[in-house]
This record gives C-alpha cells, sequence and structure tokens, in this order.
C-alpha cells in the first residue's frame, strides 16, 4: 500500500535523480564529499515495549538506514509531536534513552524540535529523526547492490522477528506474556567492523517493516538474478517461533529493527561471518543463502523439511487467523 | 521448539517422501478440504517432496472462501446501523463484499473490531451495555463450538447486547456434494480440526458411498506426508475407509463436550457455498430458544446492496478442485492479495492466496 502511494503520489511530483535512487539514503554530494542523507518518522504503539522505547527506535532506525548505505552516521535532527498531556516523566525516559543510544552510536543531535498538539489530535507521541552520514567512493554502490553477481552470499546477523512480535507482545488487547524483547540496536558498530575486513560488500539492507522475506523480494525484483534461501539457516528464539506459530505469523515477514542483511562475495562471507561473531550484535550471524544465476527475478527458500517455496512480498498486514 | 521441531525434522520427511515414491504406482489426485492443510502445503513446500504421481488439489475448506458476498454486504449494512459494533475473526475485514469491505468501511469510521477470540466479543458487549455487539460467526465445526459457548454464557448472564450473525457450516455435505459433481480425485486429507471436534463417524459415507479414503491430518509436514503415504496405501491395496493420522489430537469420537454445545445452540439449515451453491444442511443458525442472539432477527440489514458477482473470476472451480490459481486469468495481476476479487486470495488459507505467495 505504502510502495504505491510513494509511486503515485510522492516520485510523481518529487522526482529527480537522487529521489530516484530509492535507497535506504539519499546519497549527495556537496563540495566534493559524499554524504548520505535519511528521514524517518516514528509512531510505534505501545510507546514503551520489551527491549525499548519510540525513542530508541528513531534513532537506531536513522543510524540504520545511514549505515546499511554504507555511510558512517554523524549528525541527526529530531523533531517531537507531542499530545497534550502526555506524561512529562515518560517523555523524560524516552529523551533518556535516544541521549544513550546517540552518544553509543557515536552521532551528535545536532538540532531540534518540538510541537505540542491538541489531545485526540496524535496518539501520545510521534518522533521524526534525520540524519548525515559520511560515505567513501568505494561503498557508493552498496546501497542499489549494482555489483551484486551469481554465486555471492547472503548473511544476516542473527534471529528474525524479534521486533515484531515483542511489538505484537506487548499490545494489551491480546493476553500474552512472553520474554521476547525487541532487537532494536544500532548497527553502525557492527557495520563499521564488517567494512574493515571486506572491501566488497555488494548490498546492505536492514530487514525492518516487511522483515526478510520483504527485503528479499524487493532486491530480487526485476534482476537478472535469482536468491535461494535455507530455512534452517535462520534462527528465530524459540519464544519468537512460538508466538508465530499462535498467532499464525509467518516470521519471515515480521518485523526487525537490529538486522542487517548482506549480500558479500563468496571469498569474504566466512571472514564477514566470524567478525560478527566476536561483537554482542552479531552472535548468531549467519550464511542463510546465496545468489544465483536460476530462475532471474525470483527468490526461493528451500523449507527446512526439503521442499521448496517462493518467497513473495508482504501485501498489507499479515492478518490473524481464523482457525 | 517440542512438539513442533520433531514434526518437522528433515530426515523423518525425506523417509516418508521415500516411502511415498516406492508405494505410488498410478497417478492419484488427493484433495485437501482445510485451509489450514492448503496453507501448510505450500509454506513447506511439500508438492516439491512427492512424485509426479500424486497431485494435490485445494478444496473448499478456507471458511472465509466459501462464503457468500451477501453475507459480507449483510455484516457492512449492519454496521451502517447506529450503536451497532462488529466484530470479527481478522480474516474477514478484507474479504470483498458487492461494494465495499469491513475493511474500508473501517476505514471509513464504521465501528469494527478484530478480536482473536469469540470471548473478546462477549467481553465488549459487557463493556458497552448500551451497543449492539454483533459476532460474525463464521468457520466449520472447529469454531462454531466457540461461538455457541458465548451464546451460551449470554444467556446466562442475561446480556441482551450480544448478536451471532451465523455463516457456520459443516463440512461433510461439501465433501459428498464435490463428487456427486463430478470432481474427480483418488482420497481426501480430512481436516484435523474439525475433526477434533466432530470425530471420524462423519466421514464414514465417503467410503461407504463413493469408495474413497479419508486421512485426518495433523498440520506439520511429518502429519501431511505421512497422511499422503496412509491414502496411497489405502488406494493401492484397495482398502479405503476413514483413518486418522492425527491422533495426538484427534479421538475418534471427537470433542463430545462441544459437540452438544453446538447442537444446543445451533440446528442445521440449507446453506449456500462458493462454488457449490446451496447444499442441504449445510449451514448452522441458532435454535428459536436463542433467537434473541441471532443478528438476522433483531438487527435491521437496511440499506444493504444489491448482491453484484465479480465478472472473470473462478473461484468456484477452484474451491471445487476443478482448476487452479494459475488457471485464473484475474490471478497474480488483476487479483492480487493487496487487492483481491476473489475470497480465494484474500483469506491466508485461500488456494489463490497461498500459491500467490508460495508457488507463482
Amino acid at each position: 500500500m505504502t510502495h504505491e502511494l510513494i509511486e503515485s503520489i510522492f516520485v510523481r511530483y518529487f522526482d529527480n535523480p537522487i529521489l530516484h535512487e530509492q535507497g535506504d539514503s539519499a546519497l549527495l554530494k556537496l563540495h566534493g564529499q559524499n554524504l548520505a542523507f535519511t528521514t524517518d518518522s516514528f509512531v510505534v504503539d505501545p510507546v514503551f515495549f520489551p527491549g525499548g522505547n519510540i525513542g530508541k527506535l528513531a534513532i537506531a532506525g536513522t543510524v540504520n538506514d545511514l549505515a546499511v548505505s554504507g555511510a558512517v552516521p554523524k549528525y541527526l535532527s529530531v523533531g517531537f509531536i507531542l499530545e497534550e498531556g502526555f506524561p512529562l516523566d515518560e517523555l523524560e525516559k524516552i529523551v533518556r534513552t535516544m541521549s544513550e543510544e546517540a552518544k553509543k552510536a557515536g552521532v551528535f543531535i545536532a538540532t531540534g524540535d518540538t510541537k505540542v498538539v491538541e489531545k485526540g489530535k496524535c496518539d501520545k507521541i510521534f518522533i521524526n529523526t534525520s540524519g548525515v552520514g559520511e560515505i567513501d567512493d568505494n561503498l557508493l554502490a552498496i546501497s542499489s547492490g549494482k555489483n551484486i553477481k551469481a554465486g555471492d552470499k547472503i548473511i544476516i546477523n542473527g534471529g528474525i522477528a524479534e521486533h515484531g512480535m515483542a511489538i505484537m507482545a506487548a499490545r494489551n488487547d491480546l493476553n500474552i506474556s512472553t520474554s521476547v524483547l525487541s532487537d532494536c540496536a544500532c548497527l553502525n558498530g557492527l557495520i563499521a567492523e564488517v567494512l574493515e575486513v571486506s572491501e566488497n560488500i555488494r548490498f546492505m539492507r536492514d530487514a525492518t517493516r516487511g522483515g526478510l522475506g520483504t527485503v528479499l523480494s524487493e532486491l530480487v525484483r526485476k534482476k537478472n538474478f535469482g536468491i535461494q534461501i535455507n530455512e534452517d539457516k535462520l534462527v528465530p528464539k524459540d519464544a519468537v517461533r512460538g508466538m508465530c506459530e499462535l498467532l499464525g505469523f509467518d516470521p519471515l515477514y515480521v518485523a526487525n529493527e537490529g538486522k542487517v542483511i548482506m549480500v558479500v562475495p563468496v571469498e569474504d562471507a566466512d571472514r564477514i561471518v566470524e567478525t560478527m561473531h566476536a561483537n554482542p550484535l552479531g552472535k548468531q550471524a549467519a550464511v542463510i543463502g546465496e545468489i544465483t544465476g536460476e530462475h532471474p527475478g525470483k527468490a526461493w527458500l528451500n523449507t527446512s523439511v526439503g521442499g521448496k517455496r517462493m518467497i513473495e512480498m508482504l501485501s498489507g498486514q499479515q492478518l490473524p487467523r481464523i482457525c | 521448539m517440542k512438539y513442533i521441531d520433531e514434526f518437522r525434522d528433515r530426515k523423518v520427511v525425506q523417509a516418508l517422501a521415500g516411502e511415498i515414491r516406492r508405494a505410488s504406482t498410478q497417478p492419484v489426485k488427493l484433495m485437501e478440504v482445510c485451509g489450514g492443510h492448503t496453507m501448510s502445503i505450500q509454506k513447506f513446500g511439500i508438492p516439491a517432496l512427492l512424485p509426479d504421481t500424486v497431485e494435490l488439489i485445494s478444496g473448499p475448506g478456507c471458511p472465509v472462501c466459501v462464503t457468500s458476498r451477501s453475507y459480507i454486504d449483510k455484516a457492512i449494512a449492519y454496521s451502517k446501523q447506529k450503536d451497532v459494533i462488529i466484530t470479527t475473526y481478522g480474516d474477514l475485514i478484507r474479504v470483498p463484499g458487492s461494494e465495499s469491505s469491513l475493511e474500508k468501511e473501517h476505514a471509513g469510521g464504521a465501528q469494527i473490531r478484530v478480536v482473536y477470540s469469540v470471548m473478546d466479543a462477549l467481553q465488549i458487549a459487557r463493556e458497552h451495555p448500551q451497543k449492539k455487539i454483533v459476532f460474525l460467526g463464521i468457520g466449520f465445526e472447529t469454531t462454531a463450538p466457540g461461538s455457541a459457548v458465548a451464546v451460551l454464557q449470554a444467556y446466562r448472564e442475561k446480556l441482551t447486547n450480544f448478536f451471532v450473525f451465523s455463516a457456520h457450516k459443516v463440512m461433510p455435505p461439501a465433501m459428498s456434494a464435490l463428487i456427486d459433481e463430478g470432481v474427480k480425485i483418488n482420497g481426501y486429507i480430512g481436516p484435523g480440526h474439525v475433526s477434533t471436534i466432530t470425530g471420524m463417524k462423519i466421514y464414514e459415507e465417503i467410503p461407504a458411498k463413493y469408495g474413497l479414503g479419508v486421512v485426518i491430518s495433523g498440520f506439520e509436514p511429518v502429519d501431511l506426508m505421512q497422511s499422503i503415504l496412509m491414502l496411497i496405501k489405502q488406494i493401492e491395496t484397495g482398502n479405503t475407509r476413514v483413518e486418522i493420522q492425527y491422533k495426538r489430537v484427534v479421538k475418534p469420537e471427537g470433542n463430545v463436550k462441544a459437540q452438544q454445545m453446538m447442537n444446543e445452540v445451533f440446528e442445521p439449515a440449507d446453506d449456500w457455498w462458493r462454488g457449490l451453491g446451496i447444499l442441504k444442511e449445510s449451514g448452522l443458525k441458532l435454535r428459536p430458544k436463542y433467537s434473541a442472539y441471532d443478528a438476522e432477527v433483531n438487527i435491521s440489514a437496511d440499506g444493504m446492496v444489491p448482491l453484484r458477482e465479480p465478472k472473470g473470476c473462478i473461484c468456484g472451480e477452484v474451491l471445487k478442485g476443478l482448476k487452479k490459481p494459475k488457471d485464473c486469468r484475474l490471478f497474480g495481476n488483476v487479483c492480487t492479495p493487496r487487492d483481491p476479487v476473489g475470497s480465494c486470495m484474500v483469506s491466508s488459507e485461500g488456494a489463490c492466496q497461498a500459491y500467490y505467495l508460495y508457488n507463482r
């Protein structure tokens, strides 16, 4: 739905060569320096959830959009829209988290804005963050993935579906208590470590809304290569799998907020996975599949029982099932 | 994860695949009549594990898919009445009616809430005594007992603002009707959840009258592969009968208490199925004793739009297993999960959506 909206309204009126690329960040050149620039708004409900809150998400989301473009995130702006009556102590808690998270990620919050709207005109608190980062010449192709080749390996830094399921569990209309925490985290540190051991990262993307499945099906669309993923290499936590089974969700399409998918040359794959393993955010990193010359334009999953199925873009929300 | 991993064990599945290959000498078509099975078969990629001799086809096992457009039209009409809150399982909200869907009406301001359990609908009724809460009772014998429990509870609590709009259906008439209509299959993969309630007796007509086997199956890959093997052995030896593969859940007699509650609240009625038309005693409507809880008796459907069926949609044939989703010229271009034309593309258990997602 959002995809269509972007195409039919925003691109139609705003179109220019930079916007046209539609990567996680816009790639700009300013006085000879390459910059990555991105913006994102956060409206998560509930505002506080196991493993984080809307503030952590707002920092990590924008930092990650820059980092997966190959950029070193530098400066963020923060805009708040507050509903009248939103408790000050909760706001302070959110802002404190943002400050801590920005420090950890090594980014400065350089500018900001606050608006308060009447009760009922927004839901508690909305946050927008924008960010700029520097990017090396030799990493400019990462965003588009134009150097991807058959035989390249696909890596993810851990188990999927944690953020989405943590949010589902935290919504109070489902009486579920679980140990699932959101994986929400800034990935720029982990990505910087990987870029030190491999000069040829072909593509990176954080698998947020729509999950791993959506990233893969978008990546492969209209391309002359195909994708093959091995289900037994995906390692969602048991609690996450259990919740997905119970509620009828396919973990492949559930949101993550601390997972990066990388396409890397085969000769670098093991080294990258080892590097990730040394970082707390990459302990469960694994090669989960590869780029193939077969079935161009399509992503296939080799199921854990030895079957095969296609990975298609998620359309609309995953709905709970009847029986 | 216990009770899951054992039934997704690659070695066991591969061993069963080998046995199926050895046992199968003649081409067979097996039909699953449960939407949950359709989804599992596609999700786990089961067809790729089977020899060319074994073809799986999807039957009318998705409750959303067999429901008429006029049911949605009526639910929408209810949603437009003053003081009505519609409560429904999630699958139904995107199903197109003649002119709109519950999702679109919701976006336009109608009071429509998705619930995970009918008991949640009952709770909404308790919390909003000034509103009329209509629960969209959809599903086979699996969900009908739940609706029955809610009605009985409302009766006990003397609630006067809780109503069920029943489109509940029972499975056996459809299974017979398909064969009567000339659909060529060699056996049924019997529904697991329905049978948990009903037990195995309700299928006895299938081997007795038509000579076809029914194997009641679980939903995991090992379950499905084992059920397929059991059916093939029945066919190869000519000893067709009703068997239970899903023994860890399904008892031969079923869940007697649930059956009693269902019979207390509902009585059989002729009902309309997409693709099959009106089938005798295939639906469940509220008994007169409980008519105070029957939405159709108590809520006005003023403003209900005239029925309009979409052109070119072959949901009916797909539900009968006569055609595959890919045979439809709307499939994947005009009709997608985002913008479904027919109900089979809407439900996560519909054959068209399962094919669209996993096997295009």
